[in-house]
C-alpha cells in the first residue's frame, strides 16, 4: 500500500471515496473564514499557540483511532489520559521521583488500563462500549481518589515535565529535521519504484513521485518558516508528529497494522486466516490507553499542573470527533493516523477561532457538532457508495 | 489420494453422516450433491478440520491423517474457499490473498513480493481483475469468487474445496468460475465443488458423489450419467 498510483486514486474517488480531501477543504475555509475574520489568527503566534493546543488531545485522538479500526469505541480515553497524569505528578512530585522514570511508569499504568478493557472485552464478551464507560467513571474517580484533599498538584515551571512544552527546536534543528524527512520519504518513493520495475510491477509516473515529494518539501518548509516567526518549532509538535508517522508506518507495513485492518473489515475472516483475532483487540484496547496516557502528560505539562478535572470535560468528545471528522470510519477497517492530525486541527481552529472572534462557547459546541456530523455523513455516504 | 472412510458424525439427536465415504484424486473434479440436511457440509468440514468426526478414518496417499483443526488440514494442503469467501471488504486483492500468510521478514511486509505473486497467480488463473490495490468491496460478485479461490491456492494446496461456488453468481460470472476451476484441474489439484446446480455440475466434474440422509446413494462417472439418475439417487426415488 506504499505506492497509490494516479489512476488507483481517480478510481477510489468515482467510488465515493474522498480520502483527505474534505478535511483538507474544510481546513482551507477555515483559514479563509477565520483569517478573514480575524487578522490575529493566521499569526504566527496564534499558529504556534494552536500546534500546542492541539497536541495532548491529537494524542488521545490517535489512541482512539486504534479502537475505531476495529468498529469498537473507547468512553475512557479522557479519564484513563488524567488518571495516568496524576500518577505520574504524583510520583514526581510528591514521591521526587526522576521525572523520566515516572513518565515510563505513567505510561505503563495506561497500558495495564488497556491491558484490563481489552481482557473484559475479549474475554468476558462485555461490549466495548460498557467496558469503557465503566472505565470513564471508575478512572475519574481513581484520579480523585488519589489527589485527595488539595485537588491540585503543581509541576515546577522549569521543571522536565512542564519543560516538555516550552521547548522549542532551534532553527537549525528544524530545518535538519524538515530535510531528513523530505529525504527518507524521497529515498522511500525511489527505491520503492526501482524495486517494483525490477519486479516487473506497474508504476506511477515519476514526475507523480517528484509532485507528492516537493508537496511534501513545501508544506513541512512552510510549517517550519511560520513557526520560526514566532518562537520556533515547538517540541510537542515533533513528538505528536513523530507518533502519528510511526503508528501509520506500523500499521500499513507491518502484519500486525495490515490484522488491524483485516480484524476492523471483517472479524471472522481473520480468525480463519489464522489471525488471532483476540490477540488483535486487546493490543488495540492497549494502545488506545496507553496514548491516552501520553497525551494526559502532554496536557498536564502544558497546564504545569494536575487537577480533578484533568483528562476531563470535553477532551475525549473532541478526540472521537477528532479522528472521525479526520477520516476515520465508525464501521472499522477504514482510516489512518493522519486523521487524527487533521481532525484535531480542525477542532482546535474552529475552537481557537472562536475564542479569537469572543465568540461564546455554546456557538462554538454548535458548530463543532455540524462538522461532526457532516463528517460522519461523509463517511456514511462513502461506505455505501463503496459498498455493491 | 485423499480418502474419507466410515465417517459418521452426530449432533445430538440428529445423524447428521452415518458412514460416509470420499475418495479425491489429483487432476480430478468432484461434484458433491445432495438435498439440504444430507450431510454435505458436515464431510466437507470433517476433511477441512473444522469438525471432528466421531468415527471414520481419513487418509492421505495411504497414510492416516490426523486432522483436528483447519491449520492441520492446511498444513496437509487442504484448502476451503467457504460459501461466504471470507474476505476483508476493505482490503484489497493483494492483501487478502495473502491474508494470514503475509510474505514478511521480522514482521515488515514484503508488498513488491505478494503483489508480484498475486499478479502470476492471477494471470495463470485467467483472472482479470483491472485495478488489484482497490478494495474487494468494489469488485463483482465473480470477481470476489475468483479472489477467494486464488487465495485458496496461496499455499500451494493438493486439495481444494469449494462450497456452492456458483449459487450467488450470474449467467456470465458462473461461466468464469467454472472455467476457473477447470484450470485448477489443469494444475492436477484434486478439486471437491458442493453444489445444488446440476447443470454447474454436469458442466464440470468428473465424478458425482451423492449423498442422502448422511450415507453415500450413489457414485456417477459424470460423462456417461443421466441428469435423471443423479436426481433419483438424490431424492431416493429409485431410479
Ligand atoms: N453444528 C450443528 N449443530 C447441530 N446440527 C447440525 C450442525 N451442523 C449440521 N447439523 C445437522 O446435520 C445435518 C447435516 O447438515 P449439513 O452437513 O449442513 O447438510 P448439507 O450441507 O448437506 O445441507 C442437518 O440435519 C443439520 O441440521
Ligand atoms: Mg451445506
Amino acid at each position: 500500500m506504499t505506492v497509490l498510483g494516479m489512476p488507483y486514486k481517480l478510481d477510489r474517488l468515482r467510488q465515493g471515496d474522498l480520502g483527505a480531501w474534505p478535511v483538507v477543504g474544510g481546513l482551507i475555509a477555515i483559514a479563509v473564514v477565520f483569517g478573514s475574520l480575524n487578522e490575529h489568527f493566521l499569526s504566527p503566534e496564534n499558529l504556534t499557540n494552536l500546534v500546542l493546543q492541539m497536541a495532548a488531545t491529537g494524542t488521545i485522538a490517535l489512541g482512539i483511532i486504534m479502537v475505531l479500526l476495529l468498529g469498537e469505541i473507547d468512553l475512557s480515553a479522557g479519564s484513563v489520559s488524567g488518571l495516568c497524569a496524576v500518577v505520574m505528578t504524583i510520583l514526581s512530585v510528591r514521591h521526587g521521583w526522576n521525572p523520566v522514570l515516572a513518565i515510563v511508569v505513567a505510561v505503563l499504568v495506561g497500558s495495564a488500563v488497556g491491558l484490563l478493557h481489552g481482557v473484559m472485552h475479549t474475554r468476558l464478551y462485555m461490549p466495548s462500549f460498557v467496558v469503557t464507560l465503566a472505565g470513564l467513571i471508575g478512572w475519574q474517580g481513581l484520579l480523585i481518589y488519589l489527589l485527595g484533599q488539595g485537588g491540585t498538584i503543581n509541576l515546577p515551571f522549569d521543571g522536565f515535565i512542564a519543560g516538555l512544552s516550552d521547548t522549542w527546536l532551534p532553527p537549525w534543528l528544524a530545518w535538519l529535521l524538515v530535510a531528513v524527512l523530505v529525504g527518507a520519504y524521497a529515498a522511500a518513493g525511489v527505491i520503492t519504484r526501482r524495486l517494483r520495475v525490477a519486479a516487473g510491477l506497474p508504476v506511477k509516473p515519476s514526475h507523480w513521485i517528484a509532485l507528492r515529494i516537493g508537496g511534501l518539501a513545501v508544506l513541512l518548509a512552510g510549517a517550519v518558516v511560520v513557526l520560526s516567526a514566532d518562537r520556533g518549532v515547538p517540541l510537542l509538535l515533533v513528538i505528536f508528529g513523530a507518533l502519528v508517522i510511526g503508528l501509520d508506518l506500523v500499521l500499513r507495513h507491518t502484519a500486525f497494522g495490515r490484522w488491524m485492518y483485516a480484524v476492523g473489515g471483517n472479524a471472522e475472516a481473520a480468525r480463519r486466516a489464522g489471525i488471532n483475532v483476540t490477540r488483535i483487540r486487546v493490543l488495540a484496547f492497549v494502545l488506545s490507553s496507553t496514548l491516552a496516557a501520553f497525551g494526559g502528560i502532554l496536557a498536564a505539562s502544558r497546564l504545569a499542573a494536575v487537577n480533578q478535572s484533568s483528562g476531563g470535560s470535553d477532551i475525549l468528545l473532541m478526540a472521537i470527533a477528532a479522528a472521525v471528522i479526520g477520516g476515520t470510519s465508525l464501521f472499522g477497517g477504514r482510516g489512518r493516523t493522519y486523521a487524527a492530525l487533521l481532525g484535531i486541527l480542525v477542532i482546535q481552529s474552529i475552537t481557537n477561532g472562536m475564542l479569537l472572534l469572543n465568540v461564546d462557547s455554546s456557538v462554538r459546541f454548535m458548530v463543532t457538532a455540524a462538522v461532526l456530523a457532516l463528517a460522519v455523513a461523509i463517511d456514511s455516504l462513502a461506505r455505501r457508495g463503496s459498498a455493491r | 489420494m485423499i480418502s474419507a472412510t466410515g465417517i459418521t458424525k452426530r449432533y445430538g439427536a440428529v445423524q447428521a453422516l452415518d458412514g460416509a465415504n470420499l475418495d479425491l484424486r489429483e487432476g480430478e473434479v468432484v461434484a458433491l450433491m445432495g438435498d439440504n440436511g444430507a450431510g454435505k457440509s458436515t464431510l466437507v468440514k470433517t476433511v477441512s478440520g473444522v469438525v471432528i468426526p466421531d468415527e471414520g478414518t481419513i487418509t492421505l496417499d495411504g497414510r492416516p491423517a490426523k486432522i483436528t483443526t483447519p491449520h492441520d488440514a492446511q498444513s496437509l494442503g487442504i484448502s476451503t474457499v467457504y460459501q461466504d469467501l471470507a474476505l476483508c471488504e476493505n482490503l484489497d486483492v493483494v492483501a487478502n490473498l495473502f491474508l494470514g500468510s503475509e510474505r514478511r521478514r521480522w514482521s515488515i511486509l514484503n508488498h513488491i513480493k505478494m503483489e508480484r505473486a498475486t499478479r502470476d497467480l492471477l494471470d495463470q488463473l485467467d483472472v482479470r481483475i483491472r485495478d488489484i490495490r482497490v478494495p474487494v468491496a468494489s469488485l463483482s460478485g465473480g470477481q470476489r469468487q475468483s479472489v477467494a479461490i486464488a487465495r485458496a491456492l496461496v499455499g500451494d494446496p493438493r486439495v481444494v474445496i469449494l462450497d456452492e461456488p456458483t449459487a450467488a453468481l450470474g449467467v456470465e460470472q458462473t461461466a468464469q468460475v467454472l472455467d476457473l476451476i477447470r484450470r485448477l484441474r489443469d494444475r492436477n489439484l484434486a478439486v471437491l465443488v458442493i453444489s445444488h446446480n446440476l447443470a454447474d455440475v454436469r458442466a464440470v466434474s468428473d465424478r458425482v458423489v451423492v449423498l442422502r440422509l448422511g450415507r453415500n446413494a450413489g457414485e456417477f462417472v459424470t460423462a456417461d450419467t443421466s441428469q435423471e439418475a443423479i436426481v433419483a439417487a438424490i431424492t431416493g426415488a429409485a431410479a
